[in-house]
Order: structure tokens, then sequence, then C-alpha cells
């Protein structure tokens, strides 16, 4: 594999072809927060928290760092005003769904986002997708899906699928970084299988 | 049918075709388009069909019905050939007049004339008629002369001679340059030069290659590769299969909207008679290319005319836009490289191939080529399709083609682009539309929708109501789109509910930054623009709305009144009558009084009061005048003396 050079926080990082910004970044030891990144997972782009500037042949653009190919001789910035005002925008918008989220909380305070800037509507998911895209590509179940699009969209398992592989696996709940899956799987559960929640609570 | 195997055959079959057609037969040609199939065109179609047989003209006269002719305002249409004769708004019923006056007798039916608005003269030939004269129809002029599910009106105007060239006499690399050469840029939005796009994807590794139409028009107000799709399908698959030759590709697609059965027919029966033809399928007119298309149809998302989204849908998933930072002419559909060009940038490609890139370049500005489609819709007299050079003044557009605004209204502003393009003032009327040209001024090209708006329309309620449609259409993946949207709906709603806020506008204008920085696809990163061009044009209106909690255009609900003017009331009772809120007080000779309680400002009495009291009327940012004291209410009208 060919190496590949490049400038990430003024420190000289090499990285293989085909790597993400991201995974550069991690590898020399820097960190850039994200949300809907998991490394047993195909990058996704969707959170937009791991935005990082990129100047390359003279001109600056903001990138997303999990889905951006490393380039020879580019040159990195992980923090800029720019990309920290993008950040806490970014963190505001999600805390109107999971205000008391503790990985928002956390990134909140580092980049002073404000949890009550915007009207509250707490349906706990900020859809990074992890548990859907967990399900499908790691346990190839696909028994929690996204459903509908735009600001209707939300998470929803398929009862026929996730009345069979649910149970013993729940391997999801630990990826939700606002605890809304539990919610969700256990509001699924008492709609779609009423008997199996009763009998764990009688087995508990 | 048998299979053309050569270009000679080709050429001899048209031969065979044009000696079976005499130019001087009448030929009625009756549009039916979407548009005109909505005003009855049916229905004309089969009254002619009984005419003709009724007045024993059977063989004598030619019947077509053709695709979209572009001036939809005055559908039906029919044009009777060679004359060109131009008869408007067609009813079953005057069918058979035109046709034992018209095409038995010669003579014109003078009220199915069109009437030039201004002189009053009544215009007889289509080449006349200031909507079509001032065009330029590169493209779209063949969609009145063809019956789309007929190949061989395709033929008989020369249909496929530009593959039959470009597979004969050319090399791929030379269709490139040509096309290259031309500078073709993409129909569709982007604006990127097509041969640039088709360049990288031959150049790509890998066997497979696809070539696709995005026919996944979704623009409110937009129908123009609708009505090319429905009208000259042919035009559209012989593009497509010269770039497929070009890049090497043998398999292509058709993305077409479901909600256009038309177009979806008639590139069906399109595609069948090209590979009965052998202008698709294996061994092409005998050069040893193959290539085959399939029809995708979509499933009714706005998001999937973004280039990746529709791919992810072509693959069979959610169709959701992926990062672009490889472009998907290098990895596209199922990882491989493709090329996506919208309909009408493909319908270019035969034109360019036939009659050289210079002819081309010598349409339209220096970085816009050729001619450009627009959709004319909103305030405007002659609602419809137009063509235009590049380089046309917005101005001619509107006025010369559009005939103006209608009602005596004042223009206020034309918005360019669908929903995430923006909204242009009366000071940039002088501006020549093309790629960069509307850019620069904060709008976009787009796919060509051109909605025009008058003095009525509330500049911040326009950039609500669009980015009310792209919250909708959004895919909801990304946070500065989906998030971003939905609070910057929240704040513009609250401002035309007189809610807004000190604040706002930075507030929306940060939000739109994190979008244009940060979101995934063009859908979200151009979703600020119609914020974003209303308050760069308009920004007194958003000021008046958040500050004064008043509504210069008059409006938004919430910040109007409505009242009576005592001066003008005639106590007609018109108003009073009509008001379905019962909140109109009033009686004979006594001047009428709206109470502001009961009002539902539906707008009745506005829109009744005849107009020459014009007496109801509407109040914004200040209260409506005290009702006048009883004891003066009364009219008292002089008697006429005997």
């Amino acid at each position: 594999m060919s190496e590949i050079l490049l400038k990430i926080d003024e420190k000289e990082v090499k990285a293989k072809k085909g790597m993400t910004l991201l995974e550069a970044a991690r590898g020399a030891g820097i960190s850039i927060p994200t949300l809907c990144h998991h490394e047993k997972l195909e990058p996704y782009g969707a959170c937009r928290l791991c935005i990082v500037e990129v100047e390359s042949r003279g001109w600056t653009r903001i990138v997303v760092s999990c889905v951006y190919p490393v380039e020879k001789n580019i040159i990195v910035r992980t923090r800029s005003e720019k990309v920290d005002r993008i950040r806490k925008m970014i963190l505001e918008l999600q805390m109107a769904h999971a205000p008391d989220s503790f990985i928002l909380q956390d990134l909140a305070k580092e980049y002073g986002a404000d949890k009550n800037r915007f009207e509250k509507e707490p349906s706990f998911c900020i859809h990074c997708g992890l548990c859907v895209r967990y399900c499908a590509e790691v346990k190839k179940k696909n028994a929690v899906g996204f459903v509908d699009r735009g600001i209707r969209k939300e998470i929803s398992f398929i009862p026929e699928i996730a009345s069979k592989e649910c149970w013993n696996c729940k391997e999801c709940f630990q990826l939700c970084p606002t605890e809304a899956l539990q919610a969700a799987y256990v509001l699924v559960e008492a709609l779609a299988f009423p008997s199996a929640s009763t009998e764990s609570v009688s087995e508990g | 049918m048998s299979r053309i195997n050569s270009p000679a055959e080709l050429e001899a079959f048209r031969k065979s075709i044009l000696s079976e057609r005499d130019p001087n037969k009448t030929c009625i040609t009756l549009c039916s388009g979407s548009a005109c199939h909505a005003s009855g065109s049916r229905e004309v179609a089969a009254s002619i069909q009984e005419e003709i047989e009724k007045q024993g003209l059977n063989g004598e006269v030619e019947f077509r019905r053709t695709g979209c002719h572009g001036f939809c305002e005055r559908g039906p249409i029919i044009v009777i050939r060679p004359e060109e004769i131009c008869y408007f708004q067609i009813k079953p019923e005057d069918v058979p007049e035109i046709i034992s006056e018209t095409i038995k007798d010669k003579k014109i039916v003078e009220r199915l004339l069109y009437t030039d608005p201004v002189t009053k003269e009544k215009i007889i030939h289509e080449s006349e008629i200031p909507f079509y004269k001032n065009q330029g129809r590169l493209v779209f002029g063949s969609n009145v002369r063809i019956d789309p599910k007929s190949i061989n009106d395709y033929l008989a105007l020369g249909g496929y001679s530009a593959l039959a060239k470009a597979l004969s006499q050319m090399t791929p690399e030379q269709v490139l340059e040509e096309v290259k050469k031309s500078n073709l840029r993409g129909r569709g939005g982007g604006g990127f030069p097509a041969g640039i796009k088709w360049e990288g994807s031959r150049n790509a590794p890998g066997d497979i290659k696809y070539v696709i139409v995005n026919a996944d028009e979704g623009d409110p107000g937009a129908y123009m590769d609708r009505s090319l799709l429905e009208g000259n399908p042919h035009s559209v698959l012989e593009g497509l299969t010269i770039g497929a030759f070009a890049v090497g590709s043998h398999e292509g697609y058709i993305y077409v909207r479901q909600e256009y059965p038309l177009a979806v027919e008639n590139v069906n029966i399109a595609i069948k008679q090209a590979e009965e033809h052998g202008f698709l399928g294996e061994n092409i007119l005998g050069s040893g290319f193959d290539f085959i298309v399939k029809v995708h149809r979509g499933a009714g998302a706005f998001v999937c005319g973004e280039s990746t989204a529709l791919m992810t849908a072509l693959e069979g998933r959610a169709g959701e836009p992926r990062p672009k930072y490889i472009r998907s002419n290098v990895v596209g559909l199922w990882g491989r490289p493709s090329v996506l060009n919208n309909v009408e940038t493909w319908a270019n490609v035969p034109l360019i191939i036939n009659k050289g890139a210079d002819w081309f370049t010598q349409y339209g500005t220096e970085k816009s080529k050729g001619t450009k489609i627009f959709s004319l819709v909103g305030k405007i007299v002659n609602t419809g399709l137009v063509e235009v050079p590049m380089g046309t003044p917005l101005r001619d557009i509107i006025y010369n083609i559009g005939g103006g605004i209608p009602g005596g209204k004042k223009f206020k502003a034309v918005q360019t682009g669908g929903p995430s393009g923006g909204c242009l003032p009366e000071e940039l009327l002088d501006l020549a539309v093309g790629f960069d040209e509307l850019t620069k001024a904060g709008s976009m090209m787009g796919s060509g929708g051109m909605i025009v708006l008058d003095e009525d329309t509330c500049m911040v309620d326009v950039a609500r109501y669009f980015l009310e449609f792209l919250t909708d259409e959004s895919c909801g993946k990304c946070v500065p789109c989906r998030e971003g949207m939905r609070q910057m709906l929240k704040i513009l709603t609250n401002i035309t509910k007189g809610k807004g806020k000190e604040g706002d506008i930075e507030l929306l204008q940060e939000l739109s930054e994190t979008a244009i920085e940060a979101a995934l696809c063009a859908l979200g990163k151009s979703s600020p623009n119609p914020f974003l061009s209303t308050l760069k044009y308009f920004r007194d209106e958003y000021e008046a709305h958040i500050k004064e909690k008043r509504c210069p255009a008059l409006s938004c609900k919430e910040l109007i009144s409505y009242y009576i003017d005592p001066k003008k009331c005639q106590a007609c009772g018109t108003c009073r009558k009509k008001c379905p809120a019962e909140a109109i007080d009033g009686g004979k000779n006594l001047i009428h009084i709206i109470d502001q309680e009961k009002c539902t400002k539906c707008g009745t009495c506005f829109e009744v009061c005849p107009s020459r009291f014009a007496a109801a009327g509407k109040v914004s940012g200040e209260p409506v005048p005290p009702p006048i004291p009883e004891e003066s209410r009364t009219i008292v009208r002089k008697r006429k003396e005997k």
C-alpha cells in the first residue's frame, strides 16, 4: 500500500491510500468528535460533527472527515473558528431533541453550545443511525430501520423481525448516544409482543 | 419491422417513409401533452377523428396527436399544416366548424385565432405569434411535428442520423471532443460540462460503465423534462446512445418519475421501437456497438433528482445522497463509473453531433452555450414552456414571450432554479440568463423553473413556502439539512405570523451558513437560498414583518385586517351576502362595517366588492380605522328628477 503524507494540526501524518481523514487523525492520536461514526460500520457522514478544514492548492474548504479520503500534501485543521462555530450549531440543533444525552452535554461544554437555544422537541433520537446500521451491517438482521424522510424521519423496529431476533441480542442498545433506542425498543416490545414483556417482568 | 443494419439502410428506410408522405397534404396536429390532456385534448381528438369520417375526408387529411407545444395557457392547440394555421383553446364543439370551414373550404375561423392583447390583431400563423416568434426552439421545436408514439415521425425529421454519424464516421474520442468543444453544460441544475463528465467516466478504470437519464424533475411548477420525454422520447434515447458510445457504456437507465405516466408510457414505447429497428440492442447499425436501456420508475422523492440519491435509489435502496468526494462518474451506480445527465442535456446531444460544436456555440453566452427550456409559470399572462438562447434577458422572457403580468399588477420578482433557487427583483430584469449569471445574482439556473411573482406576493412567505417544500422533501440523513431546515421553517413561519423577534434574521443567517458549509448534498447546501436571496433583495419586507408586524404585500393573513372604506361603500350588499363568517353588518343604504372579532380574513369581501366601488380593502401594521358613527352610516342618494 502506498503511503500518503499529509499534515493534520501542524503534525506530519502518514496514512494509507483509501483511509479517511478521521482514521488518519485518530491513528496519529488527534481526536475529532463524532456522533454517527463506528469503527465496525461503513462511514455514514450524517451528523457532520467531524467536519474539518482542508487546505489544498491554496484554497480552504470544509469537509467531513469520516468520509473524506486522505490526499497527499493537504493541510488539515481539526479546529478553527469556523469549524467550532458549525459544531456548536450542530450540537445545539441536536440538543433540541436530546438535551439530557451525556455525550451531547460533554461536547456542548467543549464547544460552548447552549442546549436551550432551540425550542425542545424531545424525540430523543438524533438519527445517527448507529442502531440501524449495526443491525444491518454487523448483525445482518435489519430488525430496526428508518421510516419516512425529512423532519418526519424516525427509527422503528420491524415487529416481525424484532420479535424473533432482538430479545437475545440488544447489542444496539449500548451504541445509542441518547439512550433513545431502549425507549423505542421497549415501546415496540410492549406493542408488538406484550406476552414477552410480561414474562420478563415476572422472571426478573 | 426488420432491423436496420447500416447507416445506408437507415437512409433508404428514411427515404421510403418520406416518399409516402406528401408535404402539401393537409395535416391537423393536436397538442396532446399532459397540460392539454388536462384541458380536454382527448375529447377534441375523438371529435376530430369523428368529423374527418363524417365529412368524408378519410385519407385526404392526416391527423397527428403530438407532444406539448409549450403554449399551455391556451391549450388545447390545433395547428393545421402546411399553412400553419393555429387555433387555441379548442373544445370538441369547435371541431365540426374547423373541419368544414378550414379544412374543406380553406377559410379561417376567426374566433379561434390568437388575439394580440396589445394591438387586438388576430394572428393566423404559429410563427407570427409573439409567444413563439421570440423563442429559439432548437430542442423543443420538433415536439409540434412528432407523434411521440411514432418512430417514423422522428425518422422523417432526420431522427437517428446523429447516431448513425457517430457510429459510422466518428470514434468515441471524436464524439467526446465534439461534445467538449460544444461546452454543453448540464441542464439539470449544476451546469457541469457534460463532455468533461463523460471523459472522466471514459478514462475511469473498469469494463462496466453506465449512462443514466435523470427524468426525476420535481420542482413545483416545472415540466420541461416531462414534456420533452413525453413529446420526443427518441431524441433523448438517441442522445443517450451517442453518450454511451463515447463513454464506453453498454447499459443505460432512464430514471423517470412514476407521477409522469405519459412519459413512462411513451419512453417505453420508444425503447421497444428503437430495439425493433436496431437503434438499441446488439450491433447497432452494424457498428459492433451494443447498448440497452432500462426504465426505472421513481417513487416520488424530490431528493432523488440529486445524482447520488438517484443512483442509490436505482440500486434499490432508500434514495439518500452519499458523499461526493469521489465523483459518481468515477464511482457511481453499483460502484461503477456512471454518467448522469438530465433529459434536456441528452436531447441536445444529437443536435451537436449532427450540426457540429461550432453551430451549437453560436447560440448563447461565453460560458453558457445553446438554448435552455424554461417553465414559465406564476403571475404571467402566457404560462407555458419557452426555449430561448442562453443570454436572453429575463425581461424578454417575461414580457416579450410571457406577455407580462396579468390583471394590471406590478412585477415584483422572478423565482428561478426551483425550490433551492432564488428570487430576483425588478432591478435585475435585464440580467442575461446563463448558469454563472444567475448564480452570481444569488439564484441559479436549476433545471429551468421560472416562477413570476407580482406585487401581491409576500417575499417572506415565498421563502417560507419553499423551505416548507424542502423540509418535506429532505431525505433527513444529515443534521444541517434536517434539523437546520426544521428550525429555519419555524422561524420563518413565526415571522409571517407576526411572532418574529429581534435576532431572527441573524439566527437564520447562522443556520444558513451551517447548511451551506456542512450539509451532505446539493439539496441541503442550497436549502437556505430561498431565504438568502429574498433577504438580499427584500430585506425591508423581513424588517417590516419583524419590527412593525406589517406585511407590505398585504398577504400574510395574521398580519392584515380587512375593512370597508366608508367613503367608497355604496351599500350594495354583495360582501355581506357572501361573507361566510357573517362578519359584515349593513343594510339597504347603510354603509357596511366588518366586525373584526368575527372576521376570519378569508378575503371574500375583498374579492367580491365590485371594482367600480373598490370599497373593501386591507391594512397591515396599523389599526383598522374606527367604525363610522351610526348617525353617519346612512347613504343619502339624490333622487333622479323626472
